[in-house]
């Protein structure tokens, strides 16, 4: 195949791409990010639900005339507390299922009565990377710094209270806080998400690049930015292969992840064999 | 009020009534291990991933019954094995769902090229218990008795591995085994209620009602029998509802079952959360130590 083919004129000059870009690089960062704190937390659950939650929010923005991110990032925000809020003490995933299924019906009542385009759901469901405008893209961006922000302040204490809740309880770290914190920044993610890779698949870019890297990784700052850079090279990779064939780009973004998690799960396979084989020869 | 009659003499109600109390019995039942087990996570993701092997049915010409079978099962199985530690369960369920949702949005994205329709999206996604096809019945039936004969011989073991591992795994019985046999009577239940009733209502079912009856009951098998009374109850008061929705306002097309079933499954566990709760709680933190 030749370069014309691969990169087909258009795919950086189009303004509607450069949006595509800027919008996809912003999604990946804040997933990756957010994602390395899901994994720690074995919080996949709460990854999907979040996301998921959020389209009814934007089911009823369209409902009221109003604008669909507002709908998402309350309908996040407010799946993230009600999650942390009923679940704190023994399953939460169970609290995760019901605060899902409040949030879905709801959806179905919101999406039956504005009787919205089949296409539009469809868009909010898979994504539609290519329908971000400029002013969204740079709202992305805007939620990225507000993210990065979040990430720096919080970094130190949620990571202890992810790895050892009682010791970083026992110093002072509310392992309570943590968790609304830690799921408001889930709500984050998923605002910045929804638009442009869709409800389903969000949790794709937050799980699988950050489980990948967790795989791989010797340490905490290693695990991030080999999972920042997965997540990126992900989305780069899918919105040219989405562009080159115009299929969904949901899908290259989900295929093309859980080929790094598989990879990495080899990788990490052989390198316990080869290190087995080693702690047995001394002896 | 606009007759009873007229309610219990409409053939799509006749179907959705029969085939949603099947469906639901079984989901019930079910749900009360997947709850104990803390696999709901898994629980939703199946009834999720049945859309991706509904839309392989339907470009293949398929029965979509099978395609919902076939990728259930299958998916029960990867989460199953790659979730090997309970710490990493929820990781690889995650995995899991989002390959298969990413397979499932190309294989709706080729469906819609296909078919230049996009009702066939929401039909898969969101799907009514009021349009299925009464000829899935019999295998409906046959499948739901299956998942159910499962559930039965597995109960003794399945509920020490479920509330006490070590112990089960010192008295010799196969957790491992146990617990994939479990998983795929589950996906069997999730998947028929995902095909009849939709992904959002497979979840309710499952979850809702078990988790009201682990709250209520004393024994975790009267749990089991509660939980699938539940949710019959609010299937079959949900289908009411949303057939007398057809005469309210502010819209006059009626209003979505799914949102009535699952408000009305939601109410069931926020009434449960009322009931004094002594017994589940000692059960359950017996279960913890």
């Amino acid at each position: 195949m030749s370069t014309a083919a691969i990169f087909p004129p258009g795919l950086f000059t189009y303004s509607f791409m450069q949006n595509a870009w800027l919008a996809g690089t912003a999604v990946a960062a804040v997933s990756a990010l957010v994602g390395f704190f899901v994994v720690l937390r074995g919080a996949a659950f709460a990854a999907h639900a979040v996301p998921r939650a959020s389209f009814a929010g934007a089911a009823g923005a369209v409902l009221v005339g109003g604008d669909t991110l507002v709908g998402l990032g309350v309908f996040s925000a407010l799946s993230a507390l009600g999650i942390a809020s009923l679940g704190a003490r023994r399953d939460q995933s169970r609290m995760t299922a019901l605060v899902l299924m409040a949030a879905l019906g709801l959806g179905a009542l919101f999406l039956s009565a504005s009787d919205a385009y089949a296409p539009e759901v469809y868009a909010l469901l898979f994504g539609q990377i290519v329908g971000v405008s400029r002013a969204d893209a740079l709202g992305l961006v805007g939620l990225l710094a507000l993210a990065l922000i979040a990430v720096a302040l919080l970094y130190r204490p949620l990571l202890w209270s992810s790895v050892a809740p009682d010791v970083a309880e026992a110093r002072g770290v509310s392992r309570r806080r943590m968790d609304v914190l830690f799921l408001l920044l889930v709500a984050l993610a998923a605002t910045a998400a929804v638009p442009v890779v869709g409800a389903l698949l969000s949790f794709s870019l937050m799980v699988a690049p950050a489980a990948a890297a967790n795989r791989i990784a010797r340490t905490p700052p290693q695990a991030m930015r080999i999972g920042l850079v997965v997540a990126l090279v992900s989305v780069w990779l899918s919105l040219v292969l989405a562009y080159d064939t115009s299929l969904p780009v949901g899908f290259f973004v989900a295929a093309v992840t859980t080929l790094c998690y598989g990879l990495a799960r080899i990788y990490s396979a052989l390198r316990e064999r080869r290190g087995a084989l080693r702690t047995v020869k001394p002896a | 009020m606009h007759g009873l009659g007229a309610f219990f003499a409409d053939p799509a109600v006749g179907t959705a009534l029969l085939l949603g109390s099947i469906v639901a019995s079984v989901s019930g039942a079910v749900g009360a291990f997947v709850v104990l087990r803390g696999q709901s996570f898994s629980g939703h993701a199946l009834g999720d991933i049945g859309a991706a092997g509904a839309s392989a049915a339907y470009l293949a010409g398929m029965e979509p019954l099978y395609g919902f079978l076939g990728v259930g099962l299958l998916s029960g199985l990867l989460m199953d094995r790659l979730g090997e530690r309970a710490s990493s369960r929820d990781l690889a369920t995650g995995i899991v769902l989002s390959l298969m949702l990413g397979v499932g949005a190309l294989f709706l994205y080729l469906l819609t090229e296909r078919t230049n329709a996009s009702g066939g999206t929401a039909a898969v996604l969101f799907g009514s218990i009021f349009t299925v096809d009464p000829s899935v019945t019999l295998p409906i039936a046959l499948f739901s008795l299956l998942s159910s004969l499962l559930l039965a011989l597995l109960y003794r073991p399945l509920l020490l591995s479920s509330l006490q591992p070590d112990v089960a795994r010192a008295r010799g019985v196969p957790v491992g085994a146990v617990g994939l046999l479990f998983m795929l009577a589950a996906a069997i239940a999730i998947e028929e209620s995902a095909l009849v009733a939709g992904a959002l209502l497979s979840m309710a079912l499952l979850i809702g009602p078990a988790a009201a009856a682990l709250r209520l009951a004393r024994h975790v098998g009267a749990a089991v029998l509660l939980s699938a009374g539940l949710a019959v109850l609010a299937l079959v008061l949900g289908i009411f509802l949303a057939y007398e929705s057809y005469f309210w306002p502010p819209v006059q097309h009626g209003w979505p079952v799914s949102f009535f079933i699952a408000a009305l499954v939601l109410l069931e566990y926020l009434l449960a959360r009322l009931w004094p709760q002594r017994a589940a709680r000692r059960r359950e933190e017996g279960a913890a130590a």
